[in-house]
């Protein structure tokens, strides 16, 4: 146990997922030593992360203002959206500079076993949103697992009676690996969306 | 033992630092286990969806210092839990089915072979959609609480043993009551909702289909009562249950 101040910034810092008790007063003992700019820098972010950010009004990605930045960009395509779990599927999906549409965060995924259900996320929102036919294709960008399957296998039947065309991700083998590693539903699911090869 | 094989059922999973997970396996030989499984998170992981929720897998483990093993090896037996994620109502059958079979080993490393049995039986059968989702769960909820030793008595009065079917249930008393025994609090019961929790528990599928909606429902409630008064807390797949 450290005295005072030293042990609560400890403690503190071991309340932030993935960090346990040595990495916490390893990251303290960093801090002490670090240079007093550099920290009040640190915390003047953390204060306004927590006072700017908020969520979009319409998409419920993170925001600095009532709208995000795709939801407030003329340029972006209205017709089709792109559903994620999180914020960060967000930026997983800009990276790849293919998508030119809008988006919608969920906050999470359908977890039965975790308590989560359809009206725990922001299904609600995005049926809504849909209601007013402008848009007209809805893809489907759950995480690849269970609680996301689930997920858009839920989302599909819900959206179904709308007529919308909706689409899931292809799931199938990474680049890079062998064949013979992959687990039998992954090899299933490329074999399902096998291609035509061009000549 | 320090690497072990056994087989088992994922009962659930949760996010451990930057790209792990500890896997909460049902096992046959060794009950529950819980076992991290490193790097499954990664998209060039060679778990894949092997260790999914509802997967039924050949597992390799090492037995460590802690009281988490690590997986080694994972060779899939039955996708149980990719068939059923195509599925909103089945897989959250499935969820409750996983939730129940934690909850009744409540002891790491105890083995309770006829429970797993149940369970992979009951997750095959859910899997397959022979019979009505919701009769399978339940049919699993009632022989599950029996080989745990909270068997429903459905034939005879619980308290004098006064030949059944009676239009009474207790769920603390545990079982149908007769008029004359009938305590307090005591649910009424049709014999219709009676005689397919019979029928659920000994297996008679052709009489459990042959019952109208509305018994199924009765019946549901009951066992769900049943269950969560053994289990003494409340299931948390439950409320998200989709019952056909």
């Amino acid at each position: 146990m450290y005295e005072g101040v030293v042990q609560d910034l400890i403690d503190e810092l071991g309340m932030l997922p993935g960090i346990g008790p040595k990495s916490a007063q390893r990251i303290a003992f960093h801090i002490l030593a670090a240079d007093p700019a550099d920290v009040r820098r640190l915390a003047k972010t953390l204060i306004e992360v927590k006072e700017k950010v908020q969520f979009c009004r319409i998409c419920f990605n993170v925001a600095q203002a009532e709208l995000c930045r795709i939801c407030s960009d003329p340029r972006r395509d209205t017709t089709v959206i792109c559903v994620v779990e999180e914020s960060k599927d967000v930026v997983a999906v800009e990276r790849t500079r293919e998508f030119r549409g809008r988006y919608h965060v969920l906050g999470g995924a359908i977890n039965p076993i975790g308590g989560v259900g359809p009206d725990d996320l922001h299904i609600r929102e995005l049926i809504a949103r849909l209601a007013d036919g402008s848009v007209t294709e809805l893809i489907l960008a759950t995480d690849p697992n269970t609680e996301g399957e689930v997920t858009a296998s839920y989302l599909a039947r819900q959206i179904a009676p709308m007529g919308l065309t909706v689409s899931r991700l292809a799931s199938g083998l990474p680049m890079g690996g062998d064949l013979e590693w992959a687990d039998e539903v992954t090899l299933g699911r490329a074999f399902e969306g096998r291609r035509t090869v061009s000549p | 033992m320090p690497v072990y094989r056994d087989e088992g059922v994922v009962l659930r999973t949760m996010p451990l630092g930057e790209a792990d997970r500890i896997v909460t396996l049902f096992t046959r030989r060794n009950g529950r286990v819980r076992a991290v499984a490193k790097g499954i998170r990664r998209t060039s992981s060679r778990f894949g969806a092997r260790l999914e929720p509802a997967m039924y897998v050949d597992l390799q483990l090492h037995q460590g210092r802690s009281s988490l093993d690590t997986v080694t090896q994972a060779v899939l037996l039955a996708p149980y839990g990719a068939v059923l994620a195509g599925d909103y109502g089945r897989h959250t059958a499935a969820a409750v089915m996983l939730e129940t079979s934690e909850r009744l080993t409540s002891e790491e490393r105890e083995p309770a072979l006829r429970l797993f049995l149940l369970l992979v039986g009951g997750l095959r059968t859910l899997a397959s959609g022979e019979h009505p989702s919701g009769l399978v769960l339940d049919a699993f909820l009632l022989r599950a609480l029996a080989v745990s030793g909270y068997g429903m008595a459905l034939d005879d009065c619980v308290h004098c043993g006064e030949p059944g079917p009676h239009p009474s249930v207790s769920v603390a008393a545990g079982g149908i009551v007769c008029p004359r025994c009938r305590p307090r609090g005591a649910a009424s019961a049709s014999l219709a909702a009676v005689g397919l929790l019979a029928d659920l528990l000994h297996g008679d599928w052709a009489g459990a289909e042959a019952t109208d909606a509305r018994t199924r429902r009765e019946s549901a409630g009951l066992v769900a009562a049943y269950l969560q008064w053994h289990l003494e807390r409340g299931l948390r797949a439950l409320p998200h249950l989709e019952r056909a």
